[in-house]
């Protein structure tokens, strides 16, 4: 019998997984023999939809699976035992023998963090419980004494995968180290970083780690309670959660006198309404409380006076999801990965001009150079690697030059951007780093939350100096008037949005300053990027007058007939680049 | 504007799964009235501040402070264009642009007919599918210049 599972989480449900899972299940709806079910992202989101076949000890995944491949996947491979090699993205025979066109995808990798992401059906508890989930939850309740659990996860050395990197042992013993009528765990899972998506994947794909790190941590520091907040834009990682908590309470590891051992505990989910400054912790804990989301003055930290005043530990999903690990494998196992300053694995999201997008997990002290090249495959269709983004709105660009950077949180900031969740957006040639620049000014002057002055008109001036240069606009003074406004907002803003709203435009100038100079003296993008600076033309020697831009064009901007010149009106243009791409002849071109 | 009445007893129904008198259950619940009516109606606000007892100027505070709430009606299909980083650099840009060539209206508006409304969002989240657009939910990866236009004639 053969166990089949079709990868649904929002990639894979955003590739088309939907209409492939209800194809499998119509084909399979008269043979009893198959089971059919669903698993979470295993992290080859360029292969999406993915499913795999499992039967007699063997794995076969297959990649971009619609509903024609399904059928074919149906016919050979579950009626017959032909594996079909044109699609076959992963295999593991009997042996442990593994291959397949990605298998060095998956197995540079370590997994920790993801060690059941694409595995385990995310819906059943009892596939969790059997590969050894709630083992951890148990030993800590029932054998472990609360110093001992956080003398653990000091010991292992882990830091907070949220950003700042803070030790995750040393935040538990200040929380446990005050004494309260009430404390709660917070699991911030408000992943707002655009580019990142690693939260989401766990969420969606093994939401029990989570839950037993939280419960754990809720046994270290004596806290019976617990809140996730959750963004909103995560619908489907709220609806596993929500299943996930229904269950654990119904085994009873939610709840009160948890396995017998006394410690009650209980997890709500608070969902986001839509405010990336509610990443930060302060401001979370306003939303959780039902105010709106500004950050406060820290001290008090959170450790005294967090949620409803009490004391409380808030760390993100990824770190939460490492702890039920260390506990069943111990700190010395979690040290044998990573550096020693920065030990353990770090999920990175490979996302924008890279062959392979997907997540990948590895540890830390990987370089740049590894991750892009070896996992991701390089840069898409072949072209020219620039930088890469780590840390969305907060990081920076680290050009090609320092891609042998190793990934941890002592090396990144050196480079000036910061390790933020570990969202990695590459660039290529053709992206303009002016326009990134603006970008992220754009979107953290819509997302300050307005209380500090400097933050909140600060980021807006920057912002239009920023649209005035890659319009054409710019004038010289702008570069330097940049850099002191950065410096302004950044030593007058109360949060983490303020004080690293600034580093994108930073970095940028820093490694690309004669990007600005060109947007500025010679109105010129040399991405050919900016669309004020930019236009889209047809040459009249390569142009046969074949029609299919004008067909293709969603505006109608383009005009001709057959075997006349094609011209493109410049007022109706919205330069989408579609033209450039349905031209045979390469008569197309931006200048 | 166009104006659509609701019906208080749902609204009513919605402010009493919340305890009476405590203020905390705001957001929760404006989300729940979000979620019932596509917006947030004035005549629900009313209902739910007094339910619990908390002024009406707090309900709009926290209303136009957080994205999820909408004070007007949406449409019918509510196209939402990620603009994320990743999305941003695959090109999420032109199709902002196409779609609001297409039916005439700025993100944040709804057409006329209230057919349709535009919306871009932050980060959904499917980096690697980029650009991604979602329908009334539904996600789509990889959306090429045209794709989007086809889909929303499909909706029509």
């Amino acid at each position: 019998m053969a166990k089949i599972l079709v990868g649904m989480s929002t990639c894979g449900l955003s590739a088309g997984a939907r209409d492939t899972y209800e194809e499998l299940k119509k084909l399979l709806s008269d043979d009893s023999s198959h089971e059919l079910t669903l698993t979470g992202c295993i992290g080859m989101c360029y292969r999406e939809p993915l499913v795999e076949i499992r039967d007699n000890g063997t794995r076969t995944i297959y990649g971009d699976v619609d509903a024609g491949r399904a059928r074919e996947i149906v016919d050979k491979h579950l009626a017959n035992g032909t594996v079909i090699e044109d699609y076959a993205v992963y295999t593991e025979d009997a042996s442990g023998r593994k291959g397949g066109a990605e298998e060095p995808f998956l197995t540079q990798q370590n997994r920790i963090v993801l060690r059941n992401c694409g595995v385990i059906n995310p819906e059943s508890i009892d596939e969790y419980t059997e590969r050894g989930g709630y083992e951890a939850t148990r030993r800590a309740l029932t054998v472990m004494t609360p110093e001992q659990v956080v003398g653990e996860i000091k010991e292992s050395g882990l830091r907070g995968r949220g950003g700042a990197g803070f030790p995750t042992g040393i935040k538990w013993s200040f929380a446990a180290g005050n004494d309260a009528d009430q404390k709660y765990v917070v699991c911030n899972a408000d992943e707002g970083d655009p580019g990142a998506f690693m939260d989401r994947s766990v969420l969606e794909g093994d939401p029990h780690a989570v839950l037993e790190g939280m419960i754990i941590c809720g046994k270290a520091i004596g806290a019976t309670f617990g809140y996730i907040y959750c963004r909103a834009e995560y619908p489907l990682a709220i609806a596993r959660l929500e299943i996930a908590i229904e269950a654990a309470r119904k085994k009873g590891y939610l709840g009160d006198d948890i396995l017998g051992s006394g410690f009650d505990f209980d997890i709500k989910i608070k969902q986001g309404a839509g405010a990336f400054v509610c990443g930060e912790e302060t401001a979370l804990f306003a939303s959780i409380e039902g105010e709106r989301g500004m950050p406060r003055i820290r001290p008090p930290f959170p450790a005294e006076q967090g949620v409803w005043g009490k004391p409380t530990n808030n760390n993100n999903v990824e770190t939460y999801a490492n702890i039920p690990w260390i506990i069943v494998n111990g700190a010395s196992a979690f040290r044998k990965y990573g550096t020693e300053k920065s030990p353990g694995t770090k999920v990175f999201a490979l996302v924008g001009k890279i062959e392979k997008g997907g997540l990948a997990e590895v540890p830390m002290g990987t370089s740049i150079e590894e991750l892009v090249f070896g996992i991701g495959g390089g840069i898409k269709d072949g072209g020219e690697f620039k930088p890469v983004q780590m840390g969305g709105p907060s990081g920076g660009c680290i050009p090609e030059h320092l891609k042998n950077t190793p990934v941890d949180f002592e090396h990144i900031p050196q480079t000036g951007a910061i390790m933020g969740s570990g969202g990695m957006v590459v660039l290529d040639a053709t992206t303009c780093m002016v326009d990134i620049a603006r970008f992220f000014l754009d979107f953290t002057q819509e997302e300050s939350c307005g209380k500090c002055t400097c933050c909140r008109i600060g980021t807006k001036r920057m912002l239009e100096t920023l649209e005035r240069i890659t319009t054409g606009e710019g004038n010289t003074e702008d570069i330097a008037h940049l850099q002191h406004l950065a410096q302004q907002i950044k030593q007058a803003s109360l949060c983490g949005l303020g004080q690293t709203a600034p580093n994108p435009v930073l970095t940028t100038i820093d490694y690309y300053e004669d990007e600005y100079i060109a947007h500025i003296s010679d109105k010129h993008c040399p991405a050919a990027n900016c669309s004020a600076l930019v236009s889209f033309n047809i040459d009249r020697d390569k142009c046969t007058g074949c029609t299919l831009c004008v067909r293709d064009c969603p505006v109608d901007a383009i005009s001709g007939g057959k075997k006349q010149f094609h011209v493109i009106d410049q007022g109706k243009c919205v330069k989408c680049g579609k033209c450039i791409t349905s031209c045979n002849f390469d008569a197309v071109y931006k200048a | 504007m166009s104006k659509r009445c609701i019906d208080p007893a749902k609204a009513r129904e919605i402010a009493e799964r919340y305890p009476a008198g405590d203020g905390t259950g705001l957001i929760h619940a404006l989300q729940d009235v979000q979620a019932a009516f596509g917006y947030v109606p004035c005549e629900a606000v009313e209902v739910l501040c007094e339910h619990l007892g908390v002024p009406i100027s707090k309900a709009f505070s926290a209303t136009t402070f957080y994205k999820a709430f909408s004070l007007t009606p949406k449409g019918d299909v509510v196209i939402r264009i990620c603009t994320g980083t990743a999305c941003h650099i695959r090109g999420a840009q032109t199709l902002v642009d196409e779609i609001r060539a297409v039916l005439s209206i700025e993100p944040g508006e709804t057409t006329e007919d209230m057919k349709f409304t535009l919306e871009t969002v932050n980060c959904v989240g499917a980096c690697a599918m980029a650009p991604v657009v979602s329908l009334n939910g539904e996600y789509h990866g990889g959306v090429q210049p045209g794709a989007a236009t086809r889909m929303i004639r499909g909706e029509e």
